[in-house]
């Protein structure tokens, strides 16, 4: 399945949330697009839209991805995941007692990055925290929170 | 949102891949070969680049191999650098990938597209350039293998519709003595004003740039220098300094009078620290 150039479009089929949605797109359309106007998922913010601030994050195949750096196409065949999809995780839990945000339009992007980041390192040390959480930016400055509430993940899971 | 609109396709091979471009560029499209694609994506949406057709390599297998196979470090160019870091094949390459970009980021961003990307920064060329790697193209007359300091060093000299497929280095290189430090404006995950990396091979010490100037680079001529035992290093790196190859950026980032600064700086301490690396 191809586009063609000019203004054509094409339908996709993409998993998302464990879920087979379509959606006629443009070649050219990111991820985060199709999923914020062709799927309803607002949960991703469209914030720099050029890889910086890390709030459109998602899962792709479990692994945290910056859904403004993707083509949809791309995501064809994969496994996506968005924080609409996340029901009563300890890092949700987490970010509500830590108070872990103030106008939460970066929570999105964080709690993704922190998910993934519980899932994959459990055992994470500070180092390692900070290499994942350098992928966002809270314009609210509420890192000491966010950072206590991964931690307070991390634990919970040792 | 990218204002324009482009085909797009996923080869399986290589030959197909290369038919692609190919079929495109005979039709006026500007292809363009797409493997992590962010900085694609970012200067599309800020029409800095256009193009009418997108080959995406990541379905390509001999795109995706890394592995060390009889005493060669072959590397696909849709590696991740997230995968480069963590499989630590090569830790000279594995340290100079881990600062560029984010680490979200870096789960898009490939080797192929550091190397053959429009930004100059390109800093995971250095190591290959540092370790006299080789790199296999492909083009309308089959694949060539040359060495990277012919096509990459300074800048891409690719030809039209060839495809970097891999880079392969010589595995006596992945162990040796090794420096790589990144100097920035503000954060580590910055463009470099500054990255030194290098490596103590037999004959004296190897080094390449990037951030200093417009390209990402490796000199015989300035490693001459920097090897030369007759004069105190400080002078050595002077000299080096002044014989530098290409004009010091001055830019948002620095001022050309202090990236030399700093220049200066990381070079004596990463002559300090491979000196005491000794083999």
């Amino acid at each position: 399945m191809n586009g063609h150039p000019g203004s054509v479009k094409f339908e996709i089929e993409l998993l998302v949330n464990d879920k087979s949605h379509h959606a006629a797109i443009r070649a050219a359309d990111t991820l985060l697009r199709v999923l914020r106007e062709h799927l309803g998922l607002t949960g991703a913010k469209a914030g720099c839209e050029n890889g910086d601030c890390g709030a459109c994050t998602v899962h792709v195949d479990g692994v945290p991805i910056k859904s403004c750096m993707m083509l949809a196409i791309e995501a064809r065949g994969s496994r996506i995941a968005t924080i609409e999809g996340l029901r009563n995780t300890p890092i949700q839990q987490a970010f509500v007692d830590h108070f872990a945000f103030q106008c939460g339009f970066c929570t999105p992007g964080f709690i993704m990055v922190c998910h993934a980041l519980a899932e994959h390192r459990p055992k994470a040390g500070d180092d390692v925290i900070q290499e994942w959480l350098q992928s966002n930016i809270c314009r609210c400055t509420s890192y000491e929170e966010i950072g206590a509430a991964i931690k307070s993940v991390l634990r919970w899971q040792g | 949102m990218i204002s324009f609109d482009f085909q797009y396709e996923r080869p399986e091979s290589i030959e197909e891949a290369v038919q692609a471009f190919q079929r495109a560029d005979s039709a006026g499209l500007e292809p363009i070969y797409y493997s992590g694609g962010t900085e694609i994506i970012s200067m599309a949406r800020l029409n800095l680049l256009r193009t009418g057709a997108v080959i995406d390599i990541k379905g390509i297998p001999e795109c995706n191999v890394m592995a060390v196979r009889q005493d060669r470090f072959v590397i696909g160019s849709a590696i991740t650098l997230t995968n480069v870091v963590e499989a630590n094949l090569y830790p000279l390459l594995s340290e100079t990938s881990r600062n560029v970009a984010d680490f979200t980021n870096r789960n898009k961003i490939t080797i192929g597209g550091n190397l053959c990307g429009k930004f100059y920064y390109r800093e995971a060329l250095l190591p290959f350039l540092l370790a006299d790697s080789q790199v296999v193209l492909a083009g309308a007359g089959g694949l060539r293998q040359v060495p990277i300091d012919l096509v990459m060093n300074g800048e891409p000299r690719l030809e039209k519709g060839e495809l970097l497929v891999q880079i392969i280095s010589e595995a006596r290189y992945l162990a040796l003595p090794f420096i790589t430090v990144k100097k920035t404006k503000q954060e580590k995950i910055d463009y470099p004003i500054v990255r030194v990396t290098g490596l103590r091979a037999a004959e004296g010490i190897r080094m390449a740039f990037s951030g200093v100037s417009e390209a990402a680079f490796r000199s015989r001529e300035l490693e001459e220098v920097l090897n030369d035992t007759a004069l105190p290093v400080q002078e050595r790196i002077e000299v080096a300094i002044r014989r530098w190859p290409y004009p010091i950026l001055n830019d948002i980032l620095s001022s050309a009078a202090y990236r030399t600064f700093v220049l200066r700086n990381t070079l004596t301490d990463a002559m300090e620290a491979l000196e005491r690396r000794r083999l």
